[in-house]
């Protein structure tokens, strides 16, 4: 499938920050925004809702504690008890790093793999990069155009008003 | 618009005005603290619900073999040691807010900008607390009330006091070197404490780059030093009460404790005068910082807390082992509850309650969490001073009644100081960064 995208460049952050407050306030949907690094404020410029990651951790670690106090509880008080350093065979308090550790090692990996399933991310993507300067110093915001890209001119007009340096037009297949 | 980017307020100094029904508010404080000292005091002079003989037996077990010494009468001895406990809290409290600004200022950062002059009132009482502090030590060396290394004789072979682990420790707690030691940690602090503020204050009136520039190399130098004070103070003052007894970790762990005291009390400082109209610059995202760094610190304090106990709780050597069997069902077990319930309020509760972002960024939250921190790391010094100090006689009613007075005191004095000066820095460089700060 093919899409067109009207791509404003930007060049320094605190203008797109003003620009994307325009646009959006001049009723236009902004499709995304590529910057070089982490631009401070932008989600809420972008009206982006929060990610519900952290709701996920929660229970990724609680499974990681779980796993891990059944885990020792299980092994070293019922399967194979052992007295170590005249201690009972569940002794809690030893129990903690190992129950600590898992339950990071289950939180974070859990993470990983839910952003990576969500977003798409997987071996030997094709990442469509919008114009490869995003990478390097240039803000780029991209709005999709319809079939006609009727709308480039009045667009070209106000990302040009808001400080874009140039407005492109882009084609991307299989998006 | 949500985005702060879009603020064009100019920022302008604010003066906290000084009115009457704050200071009526301490000053009640006070008097409370002077009436439930009273009644502590009534209460231990009449022997009120003291306890028997049998939690002196526990605490002999711990104790060694040599003559006891009979020391002030109760009432006095828990005057003296709630004093040494709730001052030592407080001065902690007071030179975490120099050291959190010192930190930003080597951290070059900008967000905390807007909180900064609450830091820097933290400071006002490490004077009086100093000046208690060195008094109170004067006072307890009558009827060595605080500590029994102070014991003539202690460190005398030929004496019938002599215990030869004391004496061992000797070239290090005398005394003068004591005294020494107290009077410079205490000096520095406050020698830096004030010269950070003279610096910002100047800046206030003459603008410039200058003055931030010579308050980071102030800093990074007060770091330095505050490292090792901070460490050695806390062997000094807290874990020397336990003489037999040591734990490389305990510097951490007091160091700890006192910093998310601080930031605690910086935060819930920044939202009493949010709530009274100040700090308008002051918004949800510095709160969210705040938090965030409460929430992780009470996890570091359970870190460092657990590191600490979990070695000698495994190896089980009696010479270590002695200081937590005193706390876990010690002295009839009469500070296990304490034990259990300090994990509970200084780990479990703010580790729960602020674990969401809403959380954080809501003042009402963050002020409980605040109010709880505070006094479960109060009950934390009280856990690392009694057992040691008062063995089997503690209570409650004179440590409150001193805490409450020594809070009222320190409240006036932080507040004159916020009073002193604008409550926001004007001039400092990265006063727009901060205004502008998004989490």
């Amino acid at each position: 499938m093919t899409k067109r995208f009207a791509l404003g460049i930007f060049e320094d952050e605190d203008v797109l920050l003003h620009a994307i407050d325009n646009v959006r306030g001049a009723g236009v949907k902004i499709y995304d925004v590529f910057s070089p690094y982490p631009v401070h404020g932008i989600d809420d410029a972008l009206g982006i809702e929060r990610s519900r990651l952290p709701i996920a951790a929660f229970f990724y670690g609680l499974c990681g504690l779980s796993f891990a106090l059944w885990m020792q509880i299980y092994m070293l008080g019922f399967d194979w008890p052992m007295i170590i350093g005249g201690k009972p065979n569940i002794a809690l308090p030893a129990f903690i790093p190992v129950s600590f550790e898992l339950t990071v090692f289950f939180t974070c990996h859990g993470m990983v793999i839910t952003f990576y399933t969500i977003s798409k991310l997987y071996p030997r993507i094709k990442t469509p990069v919008l114009d490869a300067r995003s990478t390097d110093d240039k803000f780029v915001v991209a709005i999709e155009l319809d079939e006609t890209s009727s709308q480039l001119p009045k667009l070209t007009q106000l990302l040009r008003e808001n400080g874009a340096s140039e407005v492109n037009q882009k084609e991307m297949t299989k998006f | 618009m949500a985005t702060l980017t879009h603020h064009h307020e100019p920022v302008v100094a604010e003066h906290l005005q000084e009115h009457p029904g704050l200071q009526r508010t301490f000053v009640t404080i006070i008097i409370a603290g002077i009436i439930i000292l009273a009644l502590g005091l009534l209460a231990a002079f009449m022997g009120w619900g003291e306890h028997h003989e049998a939690a002196g037996h526990v605490a002999s077990a711990s104790s060694h073999g040599h003559a006891e010494h009979a020391g002030s009468p109760i009432w006095l001895k828990r005057l003296l040691v709630s004093l040494w406990h709730s001052n030592v809290f407080f001065i902690g409290v007071s030179v975490v807010g120099t050291v959190f600004m010192a930190i930003q200022y080597v951290a070059y950062a900008g967000w905390s900008v807007v909180i900064k002059r609450i830091n820097e009132a933290l400071s006002a009482w490490i004077l009086p607390g100093a000046v208690i502090m060195v008094l109170v030590f004067a006072a307890s060396l009558i009827n060595h009330d605080l500590f029994h290394w102070t014991v003539p004789g202690i460190m005398d072979k030929n004496s019938p006091n002599y215990d030869a682990i004391i004496a061992g420790k000797g070239g290090f707690l005398s005394i003068p070197f004591y005294l020494i030691r107290m009077v410079s940690y205490l000096f520095i602090w406050w020698a830096f404490s004030q010269r950070l503020r003279q610096l910002s204050i100047q800046e206030d009136l003459n603008g410039g780059t200058s003055y931030f520039h010579t308050s980071i190399t102030t800093a990074a130098l007060f770091l330095v030093l505050f490292a090792v004070t901070s460490s050695m103070s806390a062997w000094d003052w807290v874990m020397s009460v336990d003489v037999h007894w040591f734990s490389t970790m305990f510097g951490w762990y007091v160091f700890a404790s006192w910093w998310v005291s601080g930031i605690a009390a910086t935060t819930l400082i920044a939202i009493y005068l949010k709530q009274a109209g100040y700090l308008r610059m002051l918004n949800s995202n510095h709160f969210h910082d705040l938090g965030k760094f409460m929430f992780g610190f009470s996890i570091f304090w359970t870190y460092v807390w657990f590191s600490q106990f979990m070695l000698i709780w495994y190896a089980n050597l009696p010479e270590e082992s002695v200081y937590f069997n005193q706390r876990l069902g010690g002295f009839d077990g009469r500070y296990t509850w304490m034990f259990y319930g300090n994990l509970l309020i200084n780990f479990a509760f703010p580790f729960l309650a602020l674990m969401t972002r809403d959380a954080k960024r809501q003042m009402i939250m963050l002020k409980i969490v605040c109010i709880a921190i505070l006094i479960g790391h109060w009950s934390d010094f009280y856990l690392m001073l009694m057992p040691g100090t008062m063995k089997g006689e503690n209570g409650f009613l004179i440590e409150i009644g001193v805490a409450l007075i020594l809070l009222g005191a320190f409240l006036i004095l932080v507040t004159r100081r916020l009073a002193a000066a604008s409550l926001v820095p004007v001039n400092h460089p990265f006063i727009e960064e901060s205004v502008h700060h998004t989490t």
